[in-house]
């Protein structure tokens, strides 16, 4: 049998070990208010709120852009915070999960979730529910099968999908005659 | 549509909150982002610490260089076998409450590969990406062995396990001559079966935050689904007292089986944390959580022989699992099988093939969701060659009692679930013959199968403080993973001392509470509800007392069982008027607060004689593109008979994921090995596919009523498992009805639809 040596697991090992960077400014606006963080070129936005900003609302569930549990929205506009270096949000708008309620008033979106019963253990549903805020915004979804299809890049492993399409349903049909969402 | 939940058993009382669908009371902090989960807790000085994993399946380590690796400011060391502190050498230190016979995995124990991604450092530094970053440096030679990581090839080796977990019944003795009834049977079937390797992958990722205190003790966060089986084990393997080490975990991202056995993150986070006196966070990536326990790859045979009118005359089921060389993981896949039909000819037969992988890990309805599907997919069969409708024939062969014991079922309504959900289905419209219900290039088509699960009751404590403003705290350090048990605990405690549900509030996840089993099995509310019904009983028994004993009292003299308690009132029933409040009472008894604690045990006298089980009828259909091979699952009615359903809206949560679950097991799952390197290949949610949101449509729960007085004092089975037993195979007979072929390598992707 062949004897593999090599790094373990991923990647090559480099010949000079690049040495870390050094941390950078970064300032943006989160829920709100200004922050100015201090953080590394290679920090993610995801783990920028995280671990700097402590705001753990927001998830981690695969690093990879694969799972949308860490979807924030930038602008306005949902997006996978692990895909986003923290410095890339520069001067950008940040809202989390955290930031969805004013005051004790819940979004109408959360207040749906609960009410549809539409996550089990939770750990999606920010993400879901930041996504559904940008699907709204985006105005294409029509039909259940829409929103089907315009979620389907929040995985749940729960399973609560029909509560999902339910919970976004109910607030589709509570919103005055939707917006087309134009050309795009 | 959506369908509605249904409400079973009409309300015992105005007031009642058992069988209310209650919003979740943890509700409000999921969706606002307030809930903690394991990685979650930050702490001033938190280092972090990141897993490097094994290249090869089998072997040994020569030499592991982290002079790069430290070399770089802000690592502050790198652990692994050659500088671990000393553990211990006895694998009883290494047990948890869910090992199986064998020796457990020991992380950094030695230079030994035993599968692949096997954890081999762990390094620590001062930020996540810094330890990331550091890992890639460390430099491992490996001296590889020869790998068997083929069932197919291993299979040759399999060898008959013991009882060799807590849980597992090996296969009952066989009865009759099933060989020779099969032989002699005027319409017979003989199918092979496969099931892939699924992985977990709860959507949170494994995680331990380990706080270390200034006098050396730990509050651990842990993602897992028995806080006591974390604290035991880190107390064993650490050599620590309980009293230095508390497990905190109020919310866990899912888990499904997956935290029932301490994951090796915990034991480096506690490694690291003891030996750098710091507080160390350890997470697991996406491609790291398919390094540990998975449902195990199965190979079946189902044979069975029967009359023209349908009469089961053999039932032969034969399984064989993979285990690991160092443990005997075993699961009930084929026991159901001798009791699902009335049968006088059967052989079940298991067994264990050694396979240099991680140790399989129990996982939603284990066993269940392999064995039950494929004696489903069998009797489909059956049907087909019998051309009988396939709810037929289950009827022909129904059973009253367990056939493998002859003992009575506690109850069971599956005639109801049959009934009650071919009816929501439309079942009488189907078309028998394969392919008729086509749709242009659509191939429509209708299965159905039954599902099966046993109920289950372990022994839990709990404990509860009355104020004297009404306000209710219970508490037992079991875990809610998702079900639903904050909610479903408060409505039962809420229940019976009869108050809202706001005024009541139920802790969890936390080793400083009254002992409770593992979560798993569906068995929470039947063991630790019934923990908190014992606890609340004796507060109810205790105020009644006190209001008897109050001479000038309106209640003078009555016993609880003359009293009402509704809406923080007790309440004669004798007369409605005659009536104090609890802070009454207890003000004219000077009581600030009314404690207690009790412990519930299973009715063992009572359910040794029965047979005790959960029971579901599950209706598919599907949509096969006769081009594509693809498959939707357009329509699904599962109905349940489960008991007392506590709360009908996060019980039908439940069965609406099993049933997804159903839907990846069926379609989509599967962990594949690269038999040359002995590896997962698809480790993450790439690759591994799990259903997305647009792969799931219409699904209708049923919950039938059910009364059972022996399963437990609360009559309510539990529904963590049941939802997803038989949806594989309702699924792959809806295939089969479509497209007129027959498929039995689980999942079903297309290539196999179009192949076949
Ligand atoms: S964590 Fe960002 S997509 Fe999964
Ligand atoms: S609610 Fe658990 S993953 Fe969606």
């Amino acid at each position: 049998m062949s004897q593999p040596t090599g790094p373990a697991f991923q990647g090559h090992a480099q010949k000079q070990p690049a040495p870390p960077p050094d941390a950078m400014e970064v300032s943006l606006t989160i829920n709100g208010s200004r922050k100015t963080l201090h953080v590394a070129p290679w920090t993610s936005l995801l783990d920028a709120l995280r671990l700097h900003l402590d705001l753990t609302g927001t998830k981690k569930g695969c690093d990879h852009g694969q799972c949308g549990a860490c979807t924030v929205l930038v602008d306005g506009r949902r997006i996978n915070s692990c895909l986003t270096l923290a410095v890339m949000a520069e001067g950008r708008t940040v809202t989390t999960i955290e930031g969805l309620a004013s005051g004790d008033a819940l979004h109408p979106l959360q207040e749906a979730f609960v009410e549809q019963d539409a996550f089990q253990c939770g750990y999606c549903t920010p993400g879901q529910i930041c996504s559904a805020v940008g699907l709204l915004e985006e105005g294409h979804a029509k039909s259940d099968d829409d929103i089907r299809e315009l979620m389907s890049g929040n995985l749940c492993r729960c399973g609560a999908y029909p509560n999902i399409v339910a919970a976004i349903r109910q607030v589709m049909d509570a919103q005055p005659a939707a917006n087309d969402g134009g050309a795009s | 549509m959506i369908a509605k939940p249904t409400i079973p058993a009409p309300l015992d009382r105005p007031g009642s909150q058992i069988g209310k669908p209650v919003s979740r009371v943890d509700g409000r902090l999921k969706v606002t982002g307030g809930a903690k989960y394991a990685a979650e807790f930050n702490t001033p000085g938190l280092a972090h610490g990141y897993i490097v994993s094994s290249a090869i399946a089998r072997g040994r380590i020569l030499a592991i260089d982290t002079a790069k690796a430290l070399a770089l400011p802000g690592v502050l060391q790198v652990f692994t076998h050659e500088n671990r502190p000393s553990l211990p050498w006895f694998d009883r230190k290494w047990k948890d409450d869910d090992a199986p016979k064998g020796s457990p995995f020991r992380p950094l124990y030695d230079a030994t590969i035993h599968h692949a991604l096997q954890p081999i450092a762990l390094v620590v530094a001062e930020s996540f990406e810094l330890a990331r970053y550091a890992a890639r440096l460390i430099h491992v030679t490996y001296e590889a062995d020869e790998h068997q990581t083929d069932l197919r090839a291993a299979k040759a080796d399999a060898f008959t396990p013991g009882k060799d977990k807590g849980g597992f019944q090996p296969p009952p003795k066989p009865r009759g001559d099933a060989d020779r009834a099969l032989a002699e049977a005027e319409v017979s079937v003989d199918l092979n079966f496969s099931q892939a390797v699924e992985h977990h992958n709860p959507m949170e990722m494994h995680a331990s935050t380990v706080i270390y205190h200034t006098d050396g003790s730990l509050t651990v966060h842990d993602k897992t689904q028995g806080p006591i089986n974390t604290q035991t084990y880190v107390c064993n393997v650490f050599d620590l007292s309980k009293d230095s080490v508390r497990v905190i975990s109020p919310f866990v991202g899912g888990a499904f089986g997956s935290g029932l056995r301490p994951q090796h993150q915990l034991f480096m986070a506690v490694l690291a944390a003891t030996a750098l006196k710091r507080s160390v966070r350890v997470e697991l990536t996406r491609p790291q959580m398919f390094s540990f326990g998975h449902r195990p790859e199965t190979l079946q045979r189902v044979a069975l022989g029967a009359k023209r009118d349908g009469t089961l005359t053999a039932v032969i089921h034969e399984a064989v699992q993979e285990t690991s060389q160092t443990e005997n993981y075993v699961e009930v896949v084929v026991n159901w099988s001798g009791q699902q039909y009335k049968c006088d000819n059967v052989r079940l037969d298991y067994k264990l093939a050694r396979m240099d992988t991680h140790t399989p890990l129990d996982q939603r309805a284990p066993g269940a969701a392999i064995g039950v599907p494929a004696l489903e997919i069998a009797m489909d069969e059956l049907a087909a060659k019998l051309g009988m409708d396939p709810l037929e024939l289950r009827l022909k062969n129904y059973t009253e009692v367990d056939p493998n014991t002859g003992k009575p079922f506690s109850s069971k309504e599956l005639r109801a679930c049959f009934q009650q959900g071919a009816e929501r289905f439309g079942w009488h419209k189907r078309s028998h013959a394969p392919r008729s219900m086509r749709e242009g290039r659509q191939l429509v088509g209708w299965g159905m199968a039954t599902g099966v699960w046993d109920a289950m009751q372990g022994q839990a404590v709990a404990s509860a403080k009355l104020g004297i403003d009404g306000t209710l705290t219970v508490g037992s350090a079991t875990a809610d993973i998702g079900p639903g048990t904050y909610t479903a605990m408060t409505q039962i405690a809420a229940d019976i001392l009869g108050l809202p549900i706001e005024k009541v509030s139920f802790q969890l996840g936390d080793t400083n509470l009254p002992m409770a089993p593992l979560q798993g099995g569906s068995w929470t509310v039947s063991s630790v509800g019934s923990a908190v019904k014992a606890v609340c009983d004796r507060l109810r028994d205790k105020l009644a007392g006190l209001a008897a004993g109050l001479n000038d009292g309106p209640l003078k003299g009555l016993k609880a069982d003359d009293l009402t308690f509704a809406d923080g009132f007790l309440i004669a029933k004798s007369d409605p008027s005659w009536r104090l409040s609890i802070t009454e009472v207890m003000r004219a008894n000077d009581l600030l607060v009314l404690e207690d604690e009790a412990r519930s045990v299973p009715y063992y006298k009572s359910q040794m004689k029965h047979a005790l089980g959960t029971h579901s009828a599950i209706f598919a259909e599907v949509r096969v593109d006769e081009d594509l091979g693809t498959v939707q699952v357009t329509r699904v009615v599962s109905a349940v008979a489960a008991g007392r359903i506590i709360n009908p809206k996060t019980a039908r949560s439940q069965i609406l994921g099993a049933v997804v679950w159903g839907i990846g097991m069926a379609l989509e799952e599967e962990s594949m090995i690269d038999q040359r390197l002995g590896r997962f290949m698809n480790h993450d949610f790439g690759e591994y596919h799990i259903p997305v949101n647009a792969d799931v449509h219409d699904i209708d729960v049923i919950f039938v009523e059910e009364h059972d007085d022996i399963v437990n004092p609360l009559g309510a089975k539990g529904v963590g498992e049941i939802g997803i037993v038989g949806v594989p195979a309702a699924i792959a007979n809806a295939i089969h009805h479509a497209t007129g072929k027959r498929l039995c390598d689980l999942p079903i992707t297309l290539d196999k639809i179009l192949e076949a």
